[in-house]
């Protein structure tokens, strides 16, 4: 493991070089780097530099405004939060997950399911696929979607239209593509017409055609450098999920399952309700970002992955076939329980993405999407918990309401904050494996980008806050002057200024 | 049915002023005659908004911008290969090379709205100078799409 390089021993000798931001993440990342006098890798960060104010933001509001305000939370998977503070919410009107109306239950999950296709056919095709088609250290002009239009037509055009097809899924259930208000406390406020099932039925088998294809790409770009994509950034870890009771791959609904680095249970079935008692969250003075970790193993050896890896880890099958048959080869391409691999990342998400295409179509031919039992009620609560897979991990929603249905306390555990020591960890990795002894140039320094991409973080989600800025790198001697000065300015252009 | 015009706002309804853009929308949705438009608002710019520029003989972005000098800036835009290293959210010249390669043909004549802006804090409400913006930017429009051809929106701009 990497974790000697977290913090240096004699900081204040060593050459300083800051990534800032992290380019194709959401929000706003940093990663800092103290170099020696040889350019070795002596502290490697990823810094999370914008201020938290989520709980705040959800704090004093009634309760039944909460799924369509934390849409609002984040732009990338408004569905998400949507669905986690309606799970949270139907606790609030006395309707446990087991008495949700089944039309509700079943619109609930097709709505996700179109949610995780179109987060993870953005994330392949526009923000991974130039790093992985041309090379992690290829000419930053070809790393852009617009390169890869160019150079593979065909494939950027099936994933603007699988993205664009999971927006439709969405649009349909929820009214909007976003600020929807399908969900509300104890079901749903509409189910589908026959016509819009229609529809969205139209399309369904190329876009399982397409999510197929994009496996079988993804598993020749993997295989094509084995050793180099199994090695980059891989650290072996504890993993964390949702499962269905029978072990089988969940995204809506099921018991928290965590494994370790060999594959080991740590926990499973686990009712997500009692969540306190099993994860606790650090914090650190250097970065807003929390540090969540299982309570059980402790703070040193008890953080986790989540996310794509973790949940096709941790799963002991999937109930769609081709995305089973898919698993079966992504798991049989290591001779371990447990794929550590962090650009594994990438392969597990567009298994997933498959998965997500061929339970769609499952449940656009069950007529139950088009029942109008939509809603149940229950006795007042005054506390509720609601936990989903969301696309880049496990998401939890925790309120306290008070007599009058205001929002008292309010918690969140985001799924790139459960991350966040592990993308600490691969940072260090390609730190110290691929940069350290080099001189630092903008393709080497993407190869810490990379790092941090797979687990596509969502930055925005975690400290509440979005934005993009120049990257900046500065070089400066034992001395603290500025020796270097490499900026990339937001249209691309590199200017060295020192 | 497609509409021949779309009006596209896009932002946050609970970040200050960057609700700028969905807030015009929702003026033009409450105050304008909607036959010959379609209305739309996102969050951010994403590639798949590409496939909403189809069909449509003039297209508007709405966005908020603290770059912006002006109370609101109005200008034609062109499709631009955009090589920044982004985030999860793409200019509007993007969206249009975006559609320009999967297309293989120019893109509909589309304009940017810009309106100047401030704070876009979380949870924030609109800033009282945005507000001020906004209700010179709905009159804008308004007018725009009193005579909503080709000649009169360049004619328009600066």
């Amino acid at each position: 493991m990497y974790n000697h390089l977290e913090t240096a021993k004699n900081p204040e000798n060593l050459k300083r070089v800051i990534v800032d931001p992290v380019s194709r993440v959401e929000g706003h990342g940093k990663v800092t780097l103290l170099l020696d006098a040889d350019n070795k890798i002596q502290q490697a960060r990823l810094h999370i530099v914008e201020f938290r104010g989520f709980e705040r933001f959800i704090q004093g509001r009634p309760y039944w405004e909460l799924p369509v305000l934390v849409q609002r939370l984040c732009g990338i998977c408004p569905v998400s939060h949507h669905l986690a503070a309606a799970k949270a919410i139907d606790q609030l009107v006395g309707v446990d997950p087991e008495n949700l109306p089944v039309s509700a239950d079943k619109l609930r999950r097709l709505l996700h399911f179109g949610q995780v296709l179109q987060s993870h056919a953005l994330h392949f095709f526009h923000l991974s696929s130039p790093d992985l088609l041309f090379g992690f250290e290829s000419d930053i002009s070809k790393r852009s979607i617009i390169a890869v239009l160019a150079a593979y037509p065909d494939l950027a055009v099936q994933g603007v239209k699988l993205r664009k097809y999971g927006q439709e899924v969405i649009r349909m259930i929820s009214g909007k593509r976003i600020h929807g208000t399908g969900a509300i406390a104890g079901g749903m406020n509409k189910s589908l017409t026959k016509a819009e099932r229609d529809y969205l039925l139209e399309d369904i088998d190329q876009i399982i055609t397409w999510a197929a294809a994009s496996v079988t790409l993804i598993k020749q770009v993997h295989e094509s450098n084995l050793p180099y994509f199994d090695d980059f950034g891989t650290i072996p870890t504890n993993y964390m999920s949702l499962t269905k009771p029978d072990g089988a791959l969940e995204l809506y609904h099921g018991g928290l399952r965590a494994k370790n680095a060999q594959g080991e249970t740590i926990m499973d079935h686990v009712n997500y309700c009692d969540y306190n008692d099993y994860i606790h969250e650090e914090v650190r003075s250097w970065t807003y970002m929390k540090f969540p970790y299982l309570l059980s193993l402790g703070q040193e050896d008890g953080w986790y992955r989540v996310g794509p890896l973790a949940r096709i880890n941790n799963c002991d099958f999937i109930n769609t076939p081709l995305a089973e048959d898919a698993r079966i080869a992504f798991k049989a391409h290591s001779p371990n329980a447990m794929v550590h691999s962090t650009l594994a990342f990438h392969w597990t998400r567009l298994i997933e993405l498959l998965h997500c295409t061929e339970a769609i179509k499952e449940l656009l031919h069950d007529p139950d999407i088009m029942g109008l039992d939509l809603v149940a009620k229950g006795e007042k609560r005054y506390e509720g918990v609601g936990v989903i897979e969301a696309p880049r991990g496990t998401l939890f929603h925790h309120y306290q309401v008070d007599e009058n249905d205001i929002v008292t306390k309010a918690n969140l555990i985001v799924s790139t904050t459960s991350n966040n020591r592990a993308m600490n960890e691969s940072v260090r990795q390609v730190a110290a494996e691929y940069l350290s002894g080099r001189e630092l140039t903008e393709p080497l320094l993407n190869n810490l980008e990379v790092a941090i991409r797979a687990y596509d973080p969502c930055l925005s989600c975690a400290t509440h806050a979005m934005g993009k800025m120049p990257l900046q790198l500065e070089l400066m001697d034992a001395s603290g002057q500025l020796i270097d000065k490499l900026v990339k300015h937001s249209n691309g252009q590199i200017e060295r200024l020192a | 049915m497609i509409k021949p015009i779309l009006i596209f706002g896009y932002g946050n309804l609970s970040r200050g002023d960057d609700a700028l853009g969905p807030l015009l929308i929702n003026h033009i949705e409450s105050h304008c005659d909607l036959t010959e438009i379609d209305i739309l608002t996102d969050f951010q710019l994403q590639i798949e908004h590409a496939l909403d520029l189809e069909h449509r003989s003039l297209v508007l972005f709405v966005d908020a911008s603290v770059a912006c000098i002006n109370t609101f800036d109005f200008s034609q835009l062109s499709a631009a290969r955009d090589k920044s290293y982004t985030t999860h959210a793409m200019s509007p010249a993007a969206v249009l090379a975006v559609y320009v390669s999967i297309k293989k043909q120019t893109p509909p004549p589309c304009f940017l709205m810009s309106i100047k802006a401030e704070s876009m804090e979380l949870g924030a409400d609109l800033g009282k100078s945005a507000e001020n913006n906004l209700q010179q930017a709905c009159l804008f429009v308004k007018q725009l799409l009193q005579e909503p051809t080709l000649n009169h929106w360049l004619q328009q701009t600066a």
